[in-house]
């Protein structure tokens, strides 16, 4: 059975919150109405990259897509479109920037300076369908890989295109598959680190959900370079559906012979299994995954020996990481120097992004290594709402730092974000505003660092904890100037001496927050006063006569500190306020402003 | 094997076939522990102890491996979980009795799962919506400007409340 048509649901995160599932609902509904539920695939696909947007479906071929937020809208898309082939014009989506209502998706200006390699087929095939991966070209590669190349020749593919891990780290892939190779053993072992967990990031997911089979293939061209025949996908047990469709990906693979015994008719075989994580950031380090699978605590070990020595069960493993798999396959059909061309000298190729925080366009962007963060964040983000100024941007997560605005023109690679105090991580990139307090961000990193530091080395286990209760201080002003030296000791003795990866990169936030924001900090300790209004402690609101008696602040108020009649200016009494800030939200004019603490006592 | 606790039988014979099924496959510790979860809803002891047997490894590393991952737990998790907000704002505004109202309803004490299993309870800091104080959440969705009277109605109508 052939459907003449394909409804493309948004299934990214936050078009799920915006429940896309009853929009699901309702178009199934309507389909039936018009007994045409036959003829018309829905699917779920995998973040279409406009967020801002939310709840979108994509109408195939036509390559339509509309934004529909009421039922009404559902009956006119299927009624007009699907039945008549008429496209709804009004409900199409506008471009965020150009405020125009596009013909073609790949016009959006969000698009224009995005090169979607990694994301090739996120959103435009059926991720559930193997025979529409390998109508664009899947599985491709692995029999170019197998008939033309020797494992030798493919590593060296790999690393002439200067691939870098797309994890965070920014080691070479294909040294690294060399050392695997290098390595003797009879059984080798493949692993893919689809452990994503970095509060923000959801890249990974999207290919996993969008582009199974990419990772498939991919791990089994590393598999036929490194000579092993098995492969392990370490997929968090977060990610339900990413879980869901890599099985059925397997399982459809391995009916048309393209995993299993003797690929394309040579003497290569190869398996992959699912394992699933269980909920611990840290085993997103490749010796802690490795423990994982093998059934112990997620812990890490000192390396070397490396994994590419001795890794899973004593025997050479190769990990990489999800979206750095996802870039294989277009490397060997196009090429090292095609991939060349993308991106700078030592980086080359493409950065998939979760941009969000304070800007207008969130979402999933990939972008060229080169591009500048000013492009990412006013050009394809759309820049900051409520005609706020940029304070700063966070990437790399609780391992990462803070870039600040004067930085914003450096082209973004691996080195250039090291460079800058910060890294690449896996490709969070939060952007903040002037109501966003430093001291708090840094807090905020080092909660999710001190929760999931998994207590093996003594400088994270404790030195986390130590930095975090400085930190709390500081942001309840009780902190002092020696706190502020203690706490860049402590970050930097912890950087220096923890076992992996979680630890070593663990202050950076604070690192870098002190580096750019140290005067926030001294504010914070010497005039007990947060500038960004943000930690509670420290803040006090004062009422100016700009308000225009609306009342709404005392409405909003839950503890009846503001009094005042319609009209007339509104007080405030601080010794009943408990430093909400509900009504500095509620007001309509701003007259509601954060002061240092004692100066509202009047 | 002896066991102290009685096992649901029917959830233990499910136990036992996925121990099965992954037993000669390389490192079958995990799998069996997030089928074991998936089971009963959590890893108790008494089922760590089946798991030591039939696996041939020491309850001590399988506890230590139970307590290390955040989605095994030792006690069950109800299948909704409702937060009442204990943050000032909600407190001055009465958080206190909506959470009361809610162990009452359910007949549990605060931090506790109910028999069949579907709530669990928990009060929680400020969850940062303290313009709609007092607030509670049921699994992800916020129910703002809370009385006790809509808490009690929430467990009898709420739409988002999973069925066990």
């Amino acid at each position: 059975m052939f459907e003449r048509m394909q409804l493309l649901v948004c299934g990214g995160e936050s078009c799920e919150q915006k429940q896309i599932g009853a929009i699901k609902d309702a178009l199934l509904v309507e389909l039936k109405k018009h007994d045409c539920e036959n003829e018309i695939a829905i699917t779920q696909s995998s973040c279409f990259g406009l967020c801002e947007k939310g709840a979108i479906v994509g109408v195939f071929p036509d390559e339509v897509y509309y934004q529909c937020k009421t039922k009404s809208e559902i009956v006119m898309i299927v009624e007009k479109h699907i039945k008549n082939n008429q496209i709804v014009e009004e409900l199409r989506i506008k471009d965020p920037i150009l405020h125009k209502r596009l013909k073609e998706h790949s016009n959006f200006h969000v698009f224009n300076k995005q090169n979607r390699i990694v994301l090739r087929n996120c959103g435009i095939i059926n991720p559930l369908s193997i025979e529409e991966y390998i109508a664009r070209d899947g599985y491709f590669a692995l029999a170019k890989a197998l008939k033309e190349y020797t494992s030798e020749e493919v590593i060296e593919i790999v690393k002439k295109s200067k691939l870098r891990g797309r994890g965070g780290g920014g080691f070479p892939t294909g040294l690294k598959w060399e050392y695997a190779k290098n390595s003797q053993s009879d059984i080798k072992y493949v692993v893919c680190n689809a452990d994503e967990g970095d509060p923000g990031a959801f890249m990974d997911r999207a290919v996993l959900e969008g582009d199974p089979h990419s990772i498939l293939e991919a791990m089994a061209i590393c598999g036929y370079a490194i000579g092993a025949q098995q492969g392990y996908i370490y997929v968090r047990a977060e990610y339900p559906v990413a879980v869901e469709r890599l099985e059925r990906a397997i399982e459809d693979a391995k009916n048309l012979n393209l995993l299993g015994d003797n690929l394309f008719g040579t003497d290569f075989s190869f398996e992959i299994e699912l394992r699933l994580g269980s909920g611990a950031f840290v085993c997103g380090e490749e010796t802690a995954l490795i423990a994982s699978i093998e059934g112990f605590r997620g812990m890490p070990k000192l390396k070397p020996p490396f994994p590419a020595e001795s890794g899973l069960w004593g025997k050479p493993t190769n990990v990489n990481n999800v979206e750095t798999f996802a870039n294989i396959p277009v490397i060997i059909l196009k090429g090292a120097d095609w991939f060349n061309t993308i991106g700078t000298e030592k980086s080359s190729g493409t950065k998939v992004f979760a941009l969000g925080g304070k800007i207008k366009n969130t979402g999933l962007i990939e972008i060229p290594m080169g591009t500048t963060l000013r492009d990412v964040v006013f050009d394809i983000g759309g820049g900051i709402p409520n005609r706020k100024k940029i304070k700063a941007i966070q990437t790399g997560g609780p391992s990462g730092g803070c870039i600040i605005e004067k930085d914003l023109d450096t082209p973004i690679d691996f080195d250039t974000l090291t460079d800058l105090g910060s890294m690449m991580g896996s490709g969070g990139m939060i952007v903040m505003d002037e109501d966003n307090c430093m001291v708090d961000v840094a807090r905020f990193y080092l909660e999710f660092t001190v929760e999931e530091s998994c207590g093996k080395c003594t400088p994270c286990r404790e030195g986390t904890k130590r930095m975090y209760d400085i930190l709390n201080k500081i942001s309840e002003g009780k902190g002092t100037l020696e706190d502020i030296d203690h706490l860049e000791v402590l970050a930097s003795m912890v950087a220096e001496t923890s076992l992996c990866g979680l630890g070593q990169t663990a202050p950076n936030p604070v690192l870098s927050t002190l580096k750019h924001f140290r005067d926030e900090y001294l504010a914070h300790v010497n005039d007990h006063y947060c500038p960004a209004g943000v930690c509670r402690e420290l803040t006090n609101y004062i009422i100016d006569d700009t308000c225009v008696g609306c009342t709404k602040c005392a409405t909003n108020c839950p503890v009846g500190a503001i009094i005042g009649w319609p009209k007339a200016i509104h007080k405030l009494d601080m010794s009943l306020c408990i430093r909400c800030g509900a009504c500095k939200q509620a007001c309509p004019v701003g007259s509601i402003k954060t002061v240092k603490g004692g100066e509202a006592h009047v | 094997m002896r066991i102290e606790k009685r096992l649901d039988q029917e959830k233990e014979t499910l136990l036992y076939s996925a121990l099965h099924k992954v037993k000669n496959s390389p490192g079958p510790l995990m799998p069996t522990l997030q089928e074991a979860q998936r089971i009963f809803g959590c890893v108790p002891i008494e089922v760590q102890k089946i798991i030591s047997y039939e696996l041939n490894e020491s309850i001590a590393k399988i506890n230590g491996v139970v307590t290390f991952y955040s989605q095994f737990s030792l006690k069950p998790k109800g299948k909704n979980s409702i937060s009442v907000c204990l943050g000032t704002a909600c407190y001055v505004k009465g958080s206190q009795g909506i959470l009361d109202a809610f162990e009452d309803e359910l007949k549990i004490k605060n931090g506790e799962t109910t028999k069949d299993g579907k709530y669990t309870l928990e009060a929680t800091r400020c969850i940062g919506a303290c313009g709609l104080a007092p607030v509670f959440s049921v699994n992800e969705r916020i129910y703002g400007r809370a009385n006790v009277q809509k808490a009690k109605n929430i467990l009898k109508t709420n739409p988002e409340t999973k069925e066990s």
